[in-house]
This record gives C-alpha cells, structure tokens and sequence, in this order.
C-alpha cells in the first residue's frame, strides 16, 4: 500500500489535468464537478467531522460571487451605475483590469465569506442538532431575500459580469483549471487537517460536545474557526462560479438554497460523511445521477431527484463509505465501526 | 430610507391604516395558524420536523380547486381534501416517515426536504405553473371610516372555517380516546407502548391528521387567495416560525402565535415594502429561535 499510494495520487493529478482534453465536450460540466466536489467537502467539515449539519453553507457561495463581483467591478467603474446598465455596452474591460479584477475579487471572497461565517457562527452555534440546520436555512433564504433588494448590486436582476477575455474555449479550460487547483488544494488541506488535533477536537465536539467542554475544549472557538475555514473555500468557489455563468441573480443561482444547497448535502451522505473520500465520491455519482436525469427523465428530473434525496437519506444514510466499512472493514485499518444507535429496539 | 420614515409615519397620522393591517394580518393569520397546526402535533407527538409542510397545504388546495373545476361546489372541496390528504399522509408516512421517527432529527428535517420537492414538482407538472383560485363570487364588505377596510366575505368564512377547524381539533385531543393515546405517547412513547398503546398507529394516525388539516388549509387558501406550486415553502417557513414560537403540542398557542405572525407581517410588508414578506418571515424565524434560546438559557440548557 505504501508504495502503491504516491502512485494512486500521481495517476490521479494526471487525469485531473488531462480530464478537459479526453472528455473535451464536457469541460463545462466538468468544472461544474469540481465545485460540488469542493461544495460537499467543505460542508463535511462542519457536517460530518463536527456534527453541525448546516443548511445554509449555500449563503457563503452567494456572498462569494456578489462580492468577486462587485470587488472585480469596483476597481474601474462604480458599481450602482455598472449594475444599473445592466452590462450595457459602454463597460468595457481590458484582459489586465479583468484579471486583476478576478484576483482581488476571489481573495476577498474567501476572506470576507470567513468572516461573515464567524460573526454569524456566534449566533448560529448556540444552537444544536435541527435548530442549527433551520437556523442556517433561514439565514441563507434570508439572505438571498434581502440582497436581491437590494438595488446597488442589481436588485432581483443580478449581476452581469464581463466575459472572459479570449478564446471561448481557453475560458472553459481556464475555469476547470481554476476550480480543479482549488479541489486539490483543498483535498491536500483536509489530508493534512484531518490528522491534526484540531480535527480530534471538532470530532469530539461532533460525538459529545458536553463532554468535549469539561475536557477543557473551547468548543465556541473551534466551531467557529472550522465554519471560517469551510466558508473560505465555499467563498472563492462561489467567486469563480460568478464569473464563469457571466450573469447570475440572487434566489435562483446565487443563494440557491433548495437546489446547490441541499445538493451539496446529500453528495455527502450519498458518499459517507465524516471521512476524507466519501464526500468526492458522492458529488461524481450524485452528479453523474443528476446528468443522467436531466438528460433523459424530460420534466421528470426534479421528481427523481427529490426521490434520489429521499432514499439516500432513508435507506442509505451511511453512504457508500460507511457501507463499504461494514462490509469490507480491512481496507479501513485499525478504523473502528460503530454502528448507529437505534433507540427503543433490540439489538439485532 | 425617507419611504420607511413615511410610512411609519402614516401607521400614527391615520390609525385606521393599522385596523386594516391588523385584520388583512389575522385573515392570513389564522389559515398560517391552520397550516402549522398539524406540525406542532407531528413535532411534539413523534419529533419529525416535516419541511413538507406547505406542499401538503398546496396540494390539498389543488384537490379542491381540480373539483371546483368540474363542478362541485367549494365547500365540499374542503372535507374532499382533508380526506385526500389524509390519504397522502398516510402513504408517505409508511413509506418514508416511519423510518426516519427513532433516527437524529437531521435526518426527518433531509428526507422531508427532499419530499417537498417531489411534492412540488409532481404538482408543478399536474397543474402547470400558473398562480390558481377558486373565485366564489362573494361580495367584499367595506367597512370602517370611508369604508377603508375591505373584508372579502370569502376570506370571512376562510376564517371561521379554519378556527371551527382549530377548536374542533382540540376537542378531539382533549376528548376522544385516540386523542388521549397520542397525548400519551407525546409524554412517553415507550411507557405508552409499555401501556398497550399502539405507537406505531398512533404515529400514523398523528401524520395522516396533519396531512389532513393542512389539505384543508389548502382548500380554504385557494378560495381566498392564491395557490402556486412552489408557493409551499412560504407556509412552511411560516409553519416553522408559529411552532417553534407557540412551543411543541401546544395548540392554542399554535392559533395565538398563528394570529400575532400574520399581524406582524402586514406590519413589516406596510413598513419596508411588499418585496422585504418572505425576508421579514424568516428574520422572524430566527428572532423566534434566538428568544427561545435566550429563554433556554435561563436554565443553563442549549436549545436542542
């Protein structure tokens, strides 16, 4: 195994690079992978690792791209005027002023969304199990809500950004890029977080927070820094989204709490919370799934994903990680299984 | 800004603008009271907080308004959903709800989630996407100085038929046996179990009832208002408010809390504007969550 693994991962990084040009019709789609990949991980940060199941991790995607856009509009035009236009004409960006613009606007995404996650998180994470889900919920419908009137950054027409200077097809390339550097990156982060004390002390917040406060664990602290952390990444995600829809508006693509929302937690439960490769896997077959369905249940398609919601929560909650755990536990080392406690019922 | 200040202002220059939105507040009121009157039984009797909540609302509106369409007088539109809905109900609780009662409570908050798309999305290809009501016919009164206040008789029986609905509920709970049976297993479900009690028919009886006092809600919704497809989240949202306001099982509380939402709403609508509804329903969702934790931490516990 110890010699097979930097084999597994260099192979891997080799398809990832060339995934756009073996399968060059689907680079869209492609990239769209990348960020439910990026979606589902950073939710079981908090979902799986911690135990706080957010419903909300949507309105850090949201702000994300609203404030990529306004940061990469602001430093050459005002921004109520540019969104008033409505990406008329007379707003003309050169390559150097977008790409700058784009820079500046994910790093500020990233950090301001951490920040909002914190300041929310104070308020937020006085709450617990279900209450913490409907709580979150309503802050991201609530805030799709307000922005959308809210006239200085568009109001409900959204944002039209400018498109991406040069080739069409060198854009597509230049997303699934940009979101693929950003997956690894956050894939070697969490490798390396999940082995860290940090991540022994929000998993056990997740299994017993009392307890976890009589051993002398802030667990305020530690919550809070974890959501940060998840909504840096949510941020830039939803910054590059932003720029690679070109236009967006407020409830249906930016704080798109029933659809990117939702879906992001059940690529997670499909794939298996709380382990590093659980939530990767559910966002390809959760997005393989969602394809298919769109391309051949015409109308049907949000019918079968509701269903597909439906089952995986229902029947199949431990995803394909925890299944493959129960039935092959010697792949997963010295890891222990504990099965769900089913309260009131004999053992089986 | 200006327009706020204005319109705050006008709530004191003219005192008859706050009777109007006080009643236009209590009409819509009571059928949101109506709607999240089955959840506070489900929450409290078997700890399912069902997201599904409005769907069912807007499709026992649909079963009324397809009879409507075919001939059949409204009124009868209103028993018929309630016994659809009771159908439904009971379908989707052995399908999906009874699996989901002994697991984490995340996990009926998901499951029911996932069912309200379906719901949605099956009724949006039924019936199309158009905004649908029944029109009665119904003269509109006018009431107050000038009459400034208009009261549609239609949403005056909505009214009275969704409060009868309220008070005949609470009877039951008090009076009858099965009504006694799920206060039972509301306290204790394994001391009920214990005592004989057939949890199981309970929980579905519990379910179906909801389903079915929310189709009726539903039925009197598109006789006074509008029902859409999607419309089932804005009841749900505010389902979740009054029950958690009102606390689990309390069903007077449910109406009280049901009345006050629908009040307070109109107010926030005059002040900031038609656009800010849904924004001002769920801020008030969370006010009510943060008072109840304030409330919770009196006693040193978390809201849980």
């Amino acid at each position: 195994m110890t010699v097979l693994r930097p084999v597994f991962y260099l192979a891997l990084l080799a398809f990832i690079i060339a995934a756009p040009f073996l399968l060059p019709d689907f680079r869209t789609q492609l990239a769209t992978l990348w960020l439910f990949i990026i979606l589902a991980m950073t939710w079981d940060m908090t979902g799986g690792q911690m135990g706080y199941n957010s419903l909300g991790n949507i309105l850090f995607y949201g702000a994300g791209m609203y404030i990529a856009a306004v940061v990469g509009i602001s430093i050459v035009y005002d921004v109520g005027e540019y969104t008033n236009a409505f990406g008329g004409g007379t707003y003309k960006f050169t390559p150097t002023q977008y790409f700058i613009g784009m820079g500046l606007g994910l790093l500020l995404a990233g950090v301001l969304s951490a920040a909002i996650a914190w300041i929310m998180g104070y308020l937020l994470f006085q709450f617990r199990g279900p209450y913490f889900a409907i709580g979150t919920l309503g802050a991201a419908i609530a805030a799709g809500e307000l922005v959308s009137n809210w006239e200085w950054v568009g109001g409900g027409q959204g944002i039209a950004l400018p498109v991406y200077p040069g080739d069409f097809d060198v854009g597509k390339l230049f997303f699934y890029y940009l979101f693929a550097v950003m997956g690894v990156i956050l894939f070697i982060f969490l490798r390396w977080f999940y082995t860290t004390r940090f991540a022994a002390a929000i998993n056990a917040i997740r299994d017993d927070e009392e307890k976890a406060e009589a051993m002398g664990i802030h667990t305020l602290r530690y919550k809070l820094t974890t959501w940060a952390i998840a909504a840096f990444f949510v941020g830039i995600a939803g910054g590059i989204s932003g720029y690679q829809l070109i236009h967006f508006e407020p409830l249906e693509t930016a704080f798109q709490t029933i659809n990117l929302g939702i879906f992001m937690v059940v690529c997670v439960l499909l794939g298996g919370k709380g382990t590093l490769w659980g939530p990767i896997i559910g966002a390809i077959l959760f997005h393989v799934v969602k394809e298919v369905t769109w391309n051949y249940l015409l109308g049907w398609q949000w019918v079968a994903l509701g269903a597909l919601i439906v089952v995986t929560v229902v029947y199949f909650q431990d995803g394909l990680m925890g299944w493959l755990a129960s039935k092959k536990p010697e792949w997963f080392g010295e890891r222990v299984i504990t099965k769900p406690d089913v309260a009131g019922e004999p053992a089986e | 800004m200006d327009q706020i200040i204005g319109n705050i202002g006008l709530l004191f220059e003219f005192p008859v603008v706050n009777l109007k939105i006080i009643i236009d507040g209590i009409m819509i009121g009571a059928l949101f009271a109506l709607s999240a009157y089955g959840l506070a039984l489900v929450w409290g009797v078997m700890n399912v907080k069902n997201l599904a909540q409005g769907d069912f609302v807007i499709a026992g509106g649909y079963v009324a308004w397809s009879m409507a369409n075919v001939g059949i007088h409204p009124f009868i539109g209103i028993p018929a959903a309630f016994v659809v809905m009771w159908g439904i109900g009971w379908l989707t609780y052995k399908l999906v709800i009874k699996r989901v009662i002994e697991r984490d409570l995340f996990t009926s908050l998901l499951a029911t989630f996932g069912l309200a798309i379906m719901f949605a999305q099956i009724l949006n290809l039924m019936f199309g996407s158009d905004t649908q009501s029944i029109d009665l016919g119904y003269a509109t009164l006018h009431l107050g100085p000038g009459g400034f206040i208009d009261v549609p008789i239609s949403k005056l029986i909505g009214v009275v038929v969704a409060l009868s609905l309220a008070f005949g509920v609470i009877l039951f709970m008090k009076r009858s046996r099965m009504g006694q049976a799920i206060r039972a297993t509301a306290q204790d479900a394994r001391a009920a179990r214990v005592l004989g009690i057939d949890t199981d028919k309970v929980y579905a009886f519990t379910f179906s009832l909801n389903s079915a006092i929310c189709g009726a809600a539903g039925a009197i919704i598109v006789m006074a208002w509008v029902i859409q497809p999607f419309y089932g989240i804005t009841y749900s949202v505010r389902a979740f408010v009054i029950v958690t306001a009102a606390g689990l099982g309390n069903l007077p509380g449910v109406i009280a809390a049901g009345l006050g939402i629908g009040a307070l709403e109109q107010y926030g609508a005059h002040i900031f504007g038609i656009g800010y509804q849904q924004a001002i329903a769920v801020l008030l969702l969370l006010l009510v969550l943060f008072i109840r934790l304030l409330q919770q931490r009196r006693n040193r516990q978390v809201l849980q």
